[in-house]
């Protein structure tokens, strides 16, 4: 079963957090300090396993996570995962962000928390993998937005605010990383707060 | 085109997260936050309704905040209201916060089910999506009773889409997590089962979940699985990697499947049905062959997925350990990828192996990697791959690479991460112990690791290693010339002073006829590392120096000279002040037969569990120890186990619980083991003689007994797990009786006084606070003489003043029943003195004490009692009393017992009370009421108007006045809710009348009580006492 999955940046911030055993709020922010504090000591090319921390529960956890550019992806998950099965989940995950979100970034994650754990919720449900086929995924998603759009009738204007927000403070142009066959173009932006 | 428009984000929300990010410090940002709560907060309490977007903006503000860090402690009910939008935005963004915010004890959960339910049976899949998902999500209690009979349904009904179906399986699954006893298996557990035929592989993924999770609760139930689970997995893995379109991952057909499959098949054994079985074979081969292929793609993606399931196939295999040919195939396959490039392969290889390695079929398999593995341990750059690497030595060891294994890891100890070194230690200890063919080797390896990694060393570890040379004399010898050299360091850990201390102290006669370890050299070596070490090991080191003074006559001046100090004498450390104090005394007054007999070395510990595998236990948790011994029995020839019974005297075995008797009936023979009293072969000079002569002493009769004692009562040296029955002895004494040794030692003559302190000695051993040096047979408590235990007397309980019997006082040790009976003036009491221990009580006495002016208003008779009380017997004892007028305070029963050597004394108070001595007095209302004004003097009544410490209950009420004493007159009172009493208290002078009245008022919850009597003090004394029950 996955406890949990947290996506937090290299400075330790949070961009998503899910929990999927009760935990307390300030729990909930120490576990995410902790996990932050394991994975981002190790080097780059090591194992992507290692024990969980104690808060969530020590050697009988794994922490199971990838790095992209500015983010950590972390699965906290028990001995019923398979641990390369895991790692392949977060593939998708990240995959279909990308699609999702057309060159996914860290600032997607930031503007959209809901649409994110909408695509979270296709995937994983209650602590178990719900769906592992991207297609589908997207099909989902995509009716979504559907009902989404046939709905909204006031929903231009932001459009210009997030493109703002999002090319401000961008003393470069994003670069590109290769994570397996997809290029995710992240921004090089100043640390976050 | 992309799935998520860009452009459709909210404004408001947009401005406010870069409002954020642009924060300069966490107060700004803090700052922003709680102007943005505030706003939100005005405009969900504002009177303006809010449109959906508006909610929805807000809502998402709200998430937002929340996983920056802040506790959002409103906008629940907004979320709720947005649950029964017609709209999906709104509907979803509410479940989005109720499943993000809401938990599973919150007062919302009936609302949010009410909403729940309406998704459900609206038929729109979408919305039931949403519902499950939330059911899922927050999967409380509530939830599960509302829903636990709907979801079932759901899942199994022909008309629901396979979205719903994937969504209704695994929130069947978190339910019945969260709470089995309310998902009952019912007619849909075998519908359940087939859906792992169904077309849409997503639905057969997560019915494959729920179904694994359901079959190791109720395996019978789900056993039909285990047939459609293999010809689901053949047809995958025989398929072509085209036929399942969009399960194919990366060249790799629905591996996420395949791996849940084979997850769930290692819920049951292999099948029985040979045909099923081949299949099976078929398809484990299949996916070992493919792993040898060459990889259809150079992506991670290809060979992660690939290897996924490789290693769920060879988890299988090693679970149903059934079939050689597969095992040795698993295992060459792992061999293979300890050493691929790719380190996440590298890490599962080893963790796979170490469950391999505790199959008797590939054990010797596994054993052909050990230099792969040593290799790993000292070139891994990954701590959580080094890590595996420790465990899978540890679980491939055994007799034949125990000493190689053993030194990779102490080698690998010196540049060992701190987070797992404890754990190496351990491991290092446990393979010491259990593989040693020669015990030299292992003293040898356990000071190595001292001397390496000190600070890791528990203290289980060096408590283990003492059992082990105490039970072993082949070693002593040994042990005390490594310890002896080890100590020679300049710079040695704490953990060696402690062992070396112990050994010394011991055996140090074994290597004394050394000129170069004689016993001045091995008491100033001990002594020079005296003064930087720690209290408790300090106090350690003094009992080895008084074992010195017994075993080497010949430097007990130097020692007393040492203990004579006033940097021991007047320690500020009063468990030093103490030892230095006795330990010098008993050295200046006892003969040295008595020394001989008081300091005799210490038995042998009995075998139990080694303390420290339980505690390797302890820290991995259960079952993840793999534990050797259980595994491959052949090879489990403990060489402690069985010789060591053989030199474990007979009487090694006496249960603390019997030891009292033990000492006081005639002595066993005493455990006098041969010793190697001669210079070992490690000594070339002949002995000297005063070593010898120390031995040589005759041991005296009880001293044989007492240290089996001593030996049984210390819990720490002999298993954590099991708390000795001791510890539930009284705390330890206070060590105060330091003056009254000395006076013990100079009022009698030399001999007498070695007699009090033999006496004495073995009282104190189980009270001793200070296990890890129980080896000196004195401890500071052993000298108490049990007068100065002064126990508090025990207040008696209210509870007696309305009934007669009970219990009346509790401690570890005894129980003190009461049956009392009373008539007029007198009365007669039973007290049951039961003994909760296994061990007899000695010189058991009572006696009750009335002091004035209660000893003039009450006569008590305690008829006497047997000097005895066995183990698990009660004793009764009859009090006679009689009142003679009337009283307040309470008699006093003290009991006095010997209890393991120590004088036990409990002083209760008797509950004898006033009331007591009532005769109830039946009267009509008229008489009452005529009676009431009789005693109108103000002193007559006492009046008491007191809060309520119970709940109200009129029954209990009613009990309790019929308890007290009185009759309870029914309509005497005008006001029915009123009690009414009456009786008269017999005493042998003179006999008092009695008015009572109990007013209760439930809405205030107080009492007021009216007592009227014709003497002021028995009204006063009966309305304190009746005041105290409501």
């Amino acid at each position: 079963m996955i406890k949990a999955i947290l996506i937090f940046n290299n400075h330790g911030k949070p961009r998503l957090s899910k929990f999927y055993e009760h935990y307390s709020e300030d729990t909930e922010q120490q576990i995410i300090r902790e996990t932050f504090h394991l994975v981002s000591k190790r080097d780059e090319n090591v194992c992507n396993f290692l024990e969980g921390g104690i808060l969530i529960g020590g050697s009988d956890n794994k922490l199971i996570y990838r790095h992209y550019a500015t983010l950590y992806f972390v699965f906290c998950v028990d001995s019923s995962e398979s641990e390369l099965g895991i790692l392949d989940l977060i593939q998708v995950f990240v995959e279909t962000l990308d699609k999702c979100f057309e060159n996914v970034c860290e600032l997607d994650l930031i503007f959209h928390v809901d649409k994110v754990h909408n695509i979270l919720g296709e995937m994983v449900m209650g602590g178990m993998v719900l769906e592992t086929n991207m297609n589908e995924i997207i099909t989902q998603v995509d009716s979504q937005n559907k009902m989404e759009k046939s709905e909204a009738g006031i929903a231009g204007a932001p459009a210009r605010a997030v493109s703002a927000v999002k090319n401000m403070n961008l003393p470069e142009m994003p670069k590109n990383i290769n994570i397996g066959d997809i290029s995710i173009k992240v921004p090089n932006m100043p640390s976050f707060k | 085109m992309p799935a998520v428009s860009k452009g459709d984000g909210m404004r408001g929300l947009a401005v406010f997260i870069s409002d954020i990010r642009n924060c300069k410090s966490k107060e700004a940002e803090i700052k922003r936050i709680n102007k943005e709560l505030a706003n939100i907060r005005s405009k969900f309490k504002g009177d303006k309704a809010l449109d959906g977007y508006s909610k929805k903006k807000y809502v998402c503000k709200l998430l937002f905040i929340f996983l920056l860090g802040h506790d959002i402690d409103f906008g629940h009910m907004e979320a709720v209201n947005l649950l029964s939008s017609n709209k999906y935005t709104e509907k979803q963004i509410g479940y989005l916060f109720i499943s993000v915010l809401v938990n599973s004890n919150s007062d919302l959960i009936r609302l949010i089910n009410n909403a729940i339910k309406n998704d459900l049976s609206s038929r729109n899949p979408t919305f039931m999506n949403l519902a499950l998902h939330c059911i899922a999500n927050v999967g409380s209690r509530e939830m599960a009773e509302a829903f636990a009979a709907d979801v079932p349904r759901i899942l199994v009904a022909g008309d629901t889409m396979d979205s719903v179906k994937q969504s209704a399986a695994l929130c069947l699954l978190r339910l019945n997590r969260t709470s089995p006893d309310l998902v009952p298996m019912g007619e849909w557990t075998a519908r359940v089962v087939h859906l792992l035929n169904d077309q849409h592989l997503g639905v057969v993924t997560a019915a494959t979940s729920l179904i694994t999770t359901l079959a190791q609760k109720n395996p019978d139930d789900f056993k039909t699985s285990v047939s459609l689970a293999v010809a689901r997995l053949s047809r995958i893995v025989t398929s072509a990697s085209t036929d399942l379109q969009d399960y194919t991952y990366y060249f790799v057909a629905a591996p996420w499947l395949s791996v849940k499959l084979l997850r769930l098949l290692q819920c049951y054994p292999p099948p029985e049905d040979a045909a099923i079985r081949g299949r099976l074979t078929e398809c484990l081969e299949t996916i070992l062959n493919k792993a040898q292929e060459p990889p259809k793609s150079k992506k991670v993606q290809h060979s992660n997925a690939k290897n996924a399931v490789l290693f769920e196939a060879i988890s299988l295999i090693i679970h149903h350990d059934s079939e050689p040919t597969l095992l040795v195939r698993a295992c060459n396959q792992l061999g293979q990828f300890l050493q691929h490039r790719e380190t996440n392969l590298r890490y599962l290889a080893l963790e796979s192996m170490c469950t391999l390695a505790s199959s008797e079929f590939s054990h010797e398999a596994v054993k052909t990697h050990i230099d792969t593995v040593i290799n790993a341990l000292k070139t891994e750059r990954d701590v959580s791959v080094r890590q595996r690497a420790v465990d899978l030595l540890y679980a491939m060891c055994d007799r034949s690479n125990a000493k190689q294994i053993v030194a990779e890891m102490l080698s690998y100890l010196e540049t060992a991460d701190y987070s797992i070194r404890e754990e190496i230690v351990l491991k290092v200890a446990i393979l010491a112990e259990k593989y040693a063919v020669d015990y030299t080797w292992y003293v040898d390896t356990i000071l190595n690791l001292i001397r390496i990694a000190g600070d890791y060393v528990s203290e289980e570890v060096w408590y283990r290693v003492i059992q082990i040379v105490i039970n072993r004399d082949d070693v002593q010898g040994y042990a005390a010339k490594t310890v002896f050299e080890a100590l020679q360091a300049p710079a040695c850990h704490e953990n060696l002073v402690k062992v070396g201390g112990y050994i010394l102290g011991e055996f140090g006669n074994l290597i004394a006829g050394d000129p170069r370890s004689s016993p001045l050299v091995q008491f100033n070596l001990l002594h020079s590392k005296f003064h930087l070490c720690s209290v408790p090991t300090r106090a350690l080191l003094l009992s080895a120096y008084i074992k010195f003074i017994n075993l080497f006559p010949e430097v007990k001046g130097t020692i007393q000279e040492v203990l004579r100090s006033d940097s021991q004498l007047r320690n500020a450390d009063v468990e030093l002040q103490q030892r230095a104090v006795e330990y010098l005394r008993l050295s200046c007054i006892a003969s040295t037969d008595i020394l001989a007999t008081v300091l005799e070395e210490m038995p042998p510990f009995p075998e139990r569990e080694s303390s420290i595998l339980a505690k390797l236990k302890r820290k991995k948790g259960p079952g993840t120890v793999p534990d050797i011994e259980e595994n491959r029995k052949e090879r489990n020839a403990n060489v402690n186990g069985g010789t060591n019974h053989t030199t474990t005297t007979p009487n090694a075995k006496t249960s603390p619980a019997s030891f009292v008797g033990d000492l006081l009936a005639p002595a066993p023979p005493p455990t006098n083991r041969p010793r190697p009293v001669s210079s070992s072969s490690f000594l070339q000079t002949p002995l000297t003689p005063l070593p010898s002569q120390a031995c040589a002493i005759p041991l005296a009769a009880s001293a044989g007994t007492f240290y089996q004692v001593a030996a049984a009562a210390s819990p720490d040296l002999l298993g954590l797990g099991s708390p000795s029955p001791l510890s539930s002895t009284p705390p330890a004494l206070p060590p105060t009786a330091a003056s009254l040794l000395i006076d013990v030692f100079s009022e009698n003559s030399p001999g007498a006084a070695a007699a009090a302190a033999a006496a004495a000695a073995p009282i104190a051993v189980p009270a001793a606070p200070v296990a890890d040096d129980n080896f000196s047979s004195i401890t500071p408590e052993s000298l108490h003489v049990a007068d100065s235990i002064l126990a508090d007397v025990q207040e008696p309980t209210d509870k007696f003043v309305c009934k007669n019997n009970g219990v009346l006082y509790e401690n570890q040790l005894l129980q003190i029943g009461l049956k009392c009976e009373y008539r007029q003036s007198l009365g007669r009491m039973y007290v049951f003195f039961g003994n909760k221990t296994s061990t007899q009580f000695l010189s058991f006495a009572t006696s009750v004490v009335c002091q004035e002016p209660l000893a003039s208003q009450l006569n008590v008779h305690p008829k006497p009692v047997d000097p005895t009380v066995d183990g698990g017997a009660q004793l009764q004892q009859i009090i006679n009393i009689e009142c003679v007028s009337d009283f307040v305070e309470a008699a006093v029963l003290n009991i006095q017992f010997r209890y393991g050597g120590i004088l036990q004394n409990i002083a209760v108070k008797l509950p004898i009370t006033l009331n007591k001595f009532f005769q109830p007095t039946e009267m009509i209302s008229q008489d009452f009421f005529q009676r009431w004004k009789q005693l109108s003097a103000p002193q007559q009544e006492v009046q008491n108007i007191f809060k309520a410490k119970h709940s109200m209950d009129t029954e209990v009420t009613k009990a309790k006045i019929i308890g007290f004493g009185v009759a309870l007159l029914d309509g005497v009172d005008p006001n029915p809710s009123n009690f009414v009493g009456a009786g008269v208290i017999h005493t042998k002078t003179t006999q008092v009348g009695c008015l009572l009245r109990l007013e209760p008022n439930t809405q205030a919850q107080m009492y007021r009580l009216t007592l009227r009597t014709s003497r002021d003090t028995v009204s006063q004394r009966l309305c304190d006492l009746l005041s105290d029950q409501f």
